[in-house]
């Protein structure tokens, strides 16, 4: 495993660059906008590959509408725009014509969480894993880097269920090795081991809890560091071992620290295997405005803030 | 029009006749349901699924299959019993409906063979055939989709961005239907909310309009054989339609947009329709 601080590749850019690789061998394939080719990195795609370019303007509930009629009728359509509108605006049509009515369309929602720092609470978006798990039949994936987006990407194209997949707008360190990285829906990754305790992230926050755990292992605390890329189907087993073998549990998202990751967890261990735990995300206020890494720092859910409350949880 | 077309036109009605009386028995079997735009909605969809449409009740997935979403999905009861009376659905299962566990909703779901879209949530449905239609026309393939919206439903935005797209990407495979019955659930459209000059405000959306009786089977049929699908234009089908068709004391009266019958308002129903039934037998034979 390597951490690469130089990659300058944000998520989106690569999620769109391989599905249009994928989609000149597939020609089922269909990409919907809604006015976000630019921000969703979708102009390789429309120039290359027009006939599978589907452009609706600023209207997101007739692009997840359009969507699900698209995959009803057998393509396979990718619905692309930020994050905050797609599970805000059209969120009755996620429900209805995406997740209630079948339709496997893959939703992907760039500039996710604090993204765009300082454009305000409008546009951020902390309240999408909360609200989208309690759809049935729809999953959820946050990718934590490029080499782990690839290999999601790669998954969904005839991926049976309706997703939703939330990425950041700015590149982020790399993670993964891409020669040797595992990705897998529904399985979560051990990233480091340990037994004494554990720090769980998904999305951007992951490579904070890496780092975390490192500064951690070399101050003698054994951290648990555990990938959980994908929110629904939810790795339960993963969380139900750390529980069991390291009896402390931090959970580190970029969203409400209401009904996510860490309310997922907290579900899972409160039933079966109790343990302490601490939900590290963004409290219930709106979110104040900076550049995400300042919004992450002031949240306490950069590699220092996580640092510092798992000392304190490992010493209560 | 001619001899055969006249037959035909009396085999329609007579099947709409027993698709309405069959609407006014379930929803007073199950003491719920959405019986007045149902009635209005009649004639359509049997016009639809016995004459118009390239559908296979024994392949209701069949590839190139005309589709038909209802977007007003509350006046599933008609909906219903048409897939029953075509033979998408066996007759015994509409005696389910509105009990426990049913495998028929009070709105339309995938669940049941030959529904193409879970509705419901007014204002969803012309995206979604928006959306077939576009595959539709990506494929090559002939299929036409139809979506039958109610006039109340107008008021929701998200038709307003469907219909921008249809005429933009010039889906002249879609037909979009509005059942004009001219009530909602609290009274007059023109009272709740004002949506006239529908023609003027559809023609600005680049859509072909036309308007029909609703509840005239020669016209519907007439108006549905005449569609011009190569003109570059998505069409809109304003269907002239009495809310509560057929049964004389609920016409044109909101309360019975979802009222239920007394057993007495019941009977007089049923003798309404039989009536009517009895005379088209006698037409043909």
């Amino acid at each position: 495993m390597s951490t690469e601080d130089k990659n300058t590749i944000p998520c989106r850019k690569m999620f769109t660059d391989t599905l249009v690789e994928l989609a000149k061998k597939d020609r089922d394939i269909v990409a919907v906008t809604t006015d976000a080719r630019g921000s969703v990195t979708l102009d390789r795609f429309a120039n290359e590959l027009p006939a599978q370019f589907v452009e609706l303007g600023i209207a997101e509930q007739n692009a997840v509408g359009v969507a699900a009629g698209l995959v009803s009728a057998g393509k396979k359509a990718f619905v692309c725009g930020p994050a905050c509108f797609y599970v805000a605006r059209s969120l009755e049509q996620v429900k209805v014509d995406v997740a209630y009515s079948g339709n496997p369309v893959k939703i992907l929602g760039v500039s996710g969480g604090v993204s765009y720092g300082s454009l305000g609470f409008s546009h951020h978006s902390l309240h999408d894993i909360a609200v989208l798990r309690t759809f049935p039949g729809m999953h959820i994936v946050l990718p934590c880097d490029i080499q782990q987006t690839k290999k999601l990407v790669e998954e969904l194209v005839d991926y049976p269920f309706p997703v939703y997949i939330r990425v950041g707008r700015n590149a982020v360190p790399t993670i993964y090795n891409e020669k040797t990285i595992e990705f897998k829906i529904g399985k979560a990754n051990l990233l480091l081991e340990g037994d004494d305790l554990t720090i769980i992230g998904t999305g951007e926050t992951v490579y904070h809890c890496l780092e975390a755990g490192k500064r951690l292992h070399e101050q003698g605390i054994k951290a648990r560091v555990i990938d959980m890329h994908t929110l629904k189907p939810f790795d339960k087993e993963i969380v139900e071992k750390a529980a069991r073998e390291t009896g402390k549990i931090i959970t580190v998202e970029e969203h409400s620290i209401y009904g996510g990751l860490g309310g997922a967890v907290a579900e899972i261990v409160a039933q079966d295997t109790p343990v302490p735990m601490r939900i590290l995300g963004i409290p219930d206020e709106f979110s104040i405005h900076g550049k995400p890494l300042e919004i992450f720092n002031h949240y306490g859910i950069d590699a220092e803030g996580i640092f510092k409350t798992a000392v304190l949880m490992f010493n209560a | 029009m001619s001899k055969v077309n006249q037959n035909k036109i009396k085999v329609l009605q007579l099947q709409a006749e027993k698709i309405r009386h069959k609407v006014v028995e379930i929803v007073y079997a199950s003491k719920g349901g959405h019986i007045g735009g149902s009635l209005s909605s009649v004639d359509i969809e049997t016009a639809l699924y016995f004459h118009i449409m390239n559908i296979d009740p024994k392949n209701p997935n069949m590839e190139n299959r005309d589709r038909f979403i209802l977007s007003k999905g509350h006046s599933v009861e008609a909906l219903y019993s048409v897939l029953a009376a075509k033979g998408f659905i066996d007759q015994s299962l509409l005696e389910t409906y509105g009990h426990y566990n049913s495998e028929l909703a009070g709105h339309p779901t995938r669940k049941t063979p030959g529904i193409e879209l879970n509705s419901g949530a007014l204002g969803h449905g012309l995206s979604v055939g928006i959306g077939m239609a576009m595959a539709a026309k990506m494929d090559q393939n002939s299929y036409k989709t139809f979506v039958l919206m109610g006039d109340g439903e107008q008021g929701e935005g998200s038709i307003y961005e469907a219909a921008m797209s249809g005429s933009h990407y010039k889906l002249d495979n879609i037909v979009a239907i509005i059942d004009r019955n001219k009530l909602q659930i609290s009274g007059m459209t023109e009272d709740v909310m004002s949506l006239e000059p529908i023609r003027g405000r559809w023609e600005a959306f680049g859509w072909e309009v036309i308007d029909m009786e609703g509840n005239d089977m020669n016209d519907i049929v007439k108006t549905f054989e005449n569609l011009d699908y190569t003109n570059a234009k998505p069409k809109l089908i304003i269907a002239h339609t009495t809310k509560g068709m057929g049964i004389s004391f609920m016409e044109k009266k909101a309360k019975w947009h979802h009222g239920v019958p007394s057993i007495e308002q019941f009977n007089e129903a049923t003798v309404e329709i039989e009536a009517r039934i009895k005379s088209l037998n006698e037409q043909q034979s």
